[in-house]
């Protein structure tokens, strides 16, 4: 098990996933180079016919993997920045995600569609989206969303085999996070989400970068004699709705940390869903930590503004509490110990 | 030409050049957040253009777009503000170096998006047509920005409905790090010709050359006989962002490099200034004098605004109605 940085480890999957299957092809602008590491030295053990650097032309290279995928590639698109997908919407949203149920289920699409995502420093409103909502929404694609080295290797490994179309966004703030990994290719099975931290009294979810914030937020509320739940679910489309619902009903309270907006948001989705499942186990009404409802701006202070931050987790998390030991009966109350 | 009007090409240049130095030294203290994308070498291209330009008419910008605001008429000091991201920038610090604005100047944005701005001067264009105006747009993209679909959309769009568009792509043999020509058929300026409008290709790097042809075109289209397309031939002495070294190695040779230096669109105006205009040669000195202390005055112009309250954060998603 070797230290690998968070993009490293999709690099490894990837590499391996080239090496395994011949017909996996990478796409994308400068991917010799490749801004972000993932694709970085690939050209040089696979070859320039394998490593297909493209034009700026997103709208031909995102839509080109649909009918490479459809003639029998396996390709990987590299979008760059995730706000690049808007650039190439209608070959995901009318294409790619398209494809196999207007056929009636002739075509399979293999593709796996990165990028990097979310806000990475001041880089303002075209580089910094969090798209996963909007594309989650689209029906045919799957989304996936790691925390962690091992979970980002794993997970590129299920994408690149998964025989659809898979977003795979990788989170800009989590770069510099560093971990041992297996050397060998594995998979995380897309859909299957992990308790990060084991906790009885608050069930959180946390997606992406608001996974450490999260966790640091836990083990200080641990101190306060509060136990947190963390889940990180990895994977928003498929969803393991299963074992997010389980961590409800034992817990009876629930908060949402998504980096991105409210509306529509993933959070919302999530809190319905599980609402949905197991409303006669809620204490309280679930929480949802988002930003605002805006684009994010360039001005450090402002940028900082829509953050979610541990301290927001913990005010949320003695929120829900709080409202519960309100509501629920004495005896359950005193039994749990909480609040 | 007239001497002034000489004069005042190069202090453009000139306030260009030394803007974007002065901003270098910024990037490498730490002192500027997000991405940075400077202009060295192509100063000729952006003041060219614009010298033909009124201050109505519209320009749509790049990345890369810190030369063309200034050479539609920028404030080096709301400029230098946005991009330490503090409140008295051009975009209250909510834009920084990418999305540098100024519609009291004609100037619809940087933008980050390559491409992002073609459609929008067709759609410049076209408002001057409805609304009866002489107004003429000029549209900056990149070389690689060509690449993009929807370039091909807009001549054929402006070319259909005549619109008063030149589109100016800037040839600075690069994008991002890899050579434009491994990844472009055919010459750029001649994608002009299917759709029957003008195609020229200039010396990117000599300010008079790309005033003429821009002069050419930006009539042209105040007559109403539509778009033109222009490719400025010209080369970029920085990295594509600044602190890139920190991730990749050299993509360009040094000597390609020094080549291009060896034609500096700012120093070879001053030297053919020098030569046909020898009596005034202290007014360039004063110059250059002036614009460095006009971007040191900028910087601390943009050193003593506060950043914008955080609640900023908020503001600015829709107008209000009637407001
Ligand atoms: C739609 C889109 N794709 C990719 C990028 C990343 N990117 C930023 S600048 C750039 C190269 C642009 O090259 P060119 O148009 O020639 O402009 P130059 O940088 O040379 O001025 C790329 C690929 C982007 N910002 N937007
Ligand atoms: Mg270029």
């Amino acid at each position: 098990m070797a230290n690998v940085y968070f993009m490293q480890a999709m690099h490894q999957a990837l590499a391996a996933a080239m090496e395994e299957d011949e017909t996996v092809v990478v796409l994308g602008e400068d991917v010799d180079r490749g801004v972000f590491g993932v694709t970085r030295g690939l050209i040089d053990r696979f070859g320039p016919n394998r490593i297909r650097k493209t034009p700026i032309s997103e709208a031909t290279f995102v839509g080109g993997a649909v009918g490479a995928a459809a003639a029998g590639l396996r390709p990987f698109a590299h979008v760059m920045f995730s706000s690049f997908f808007y650039v190439a919407m209608d070959q995901i949203a009318n294409q790619a995600a398209r494809l196999r149920y207007m056929s009636g289920g002739q075509v399979e699409l293999p593709i796996v569609y990165f990028a990097g995502t979310g806000p990475s420093g001041s880089a303002a409103a075209q580089h910094s989206e969090n798209p996963h909502s909007i594309l989650m929404h689209t029906a045919g694609l799957k989304v996936v969303m790691p925390s962690t080295p091992y979970d980002a290797k794993g997970l590129m490994t299920a994408a690149i085999r998964d025989p659809n179309p898979v977003i795979y966004l990788a989170d800009l703030r989590l770069s510099r996070l560093r971990a041992a990994v297996p050397a060998e290719p594995y998979e995380i099975p897309l859909g299957s989400a992990d308790i990060k931290r084991v906790g009885e009294d608050v069930t959180v979810v946390a997606l992406a970068s608001l996974v450490p914030p999260v966790l640091e937020a836990a083990a200080e509320l641990e101190e306060e004699g509060v136990s947190v739940e963390v889940i990180d679910p990895r994977s928003l489309v498929p969803f393991d709705w299963e074992m997010v619902a389980a961590s409800v009903r034992r817990t009876g309270r629930l908060v949402v940390a998504d980096p991105a907006r409210r509306l529509c948001g993933a959070a919302g989705e999530i809190i319905a869903g599980v609402s949905e499942r197991v409303w006669d186990s809620l204490l309280a009404r679930p929480r949802r930590l988002t930003w605002p409802d805006v684009p994010v701006p360039f001005s450090p202070p402002l940028e900082k503004e829509l953050d979610v931050g541990a301290e927001d987790v913990k005010q949320a998390v003695r929120d829900v509490l709080d409202e519960s030991s309100r509501r629920i009966p004495a005896a359950r109350g005193a039994a749990r110990g909480s609040a | 030409m007239l001497s002034d009007a000489l004069l005042h090409l190069y202090r453009l240049m000139m306030r260009i050049r030394v803007f974007e130095e002065k901003v270098q030294e910024l990037h490498k203290l730490g002192r500027l957040p997000g991405f940075v994308h400077v202009y060295l070498g192509e100063e000729a291209v952006a003041v060219g253009a614009c010298s033909v330009l009124r201050r109505t008419d519209h320009i749509t910008s790049t990345h890369r777009g810190h030369g063309h605001c200034i050479a539609k008429g920028a404030d080096v000091a709301p400029m230098m503000a946005e991009l330490f991201g503090k409140a008295d920038g051009y975009c209250k610090g909510k834009g920084g170096s990418m999305h540098i604005i100024d519609t009291s100047l004609g100037i619809l944005g940087a933008n980050g998006i390559v491409g992002g701005g073609i459609p929008m001067a067709a759609g410049a264009g076209l408002a001057d047509t409805v609304l009866g105006r002489d107004g003429v747009t000029v549209c900056f993209f990149g070389d690689g920005a060509a690449n993009q679909g929807v370039l091909l959309e807009a001549l054929n769009l402006s070319a259909i409905w005549k619109l008063p568009v030149v589109y100016l792509c800037e040839s600075n043999h690069y994008m991002e790090f890899t050579p434009t020509a491994d990844l472009t058929a055919g010459r750029i300026y001649r994608r002009a010709e299917p759709f029957g409008i003008p195609g020229v290709e200039v010396d990117g790097n000599d300010v008079l050359e790309v005033r003429r042809a821009a002069a050419e075109a930006v009539d042209r289209a105040r007559r109403g006989e539509g778009p033109t397309l222009i490719e400025a031939v010209t080369y970029r002495f920085a990295g594509h962002s600044e602190g890139e070294e920190a991730f990749v190695s050299a993509y360009r040779t040094e000597e390609e490099v020094e080549s291009w230096k060896a034609r500096d669109p700012v120093t070879c105006f001053r030297e053919r200034l020098l030569a046909e205009l020898p009596d005034r040669a202290s007014e360039l000195d004063d110059i250059d004098d002036a614009e460095q202390a006009s971007v040191e005055a900028a910087v601390r112009f943009a050193e003593a605004a506060p950043f914008p309250p955080p609640g900023q954060a908020l503001e600015h998603v829709f107008a209000e109605a009637g407001a």
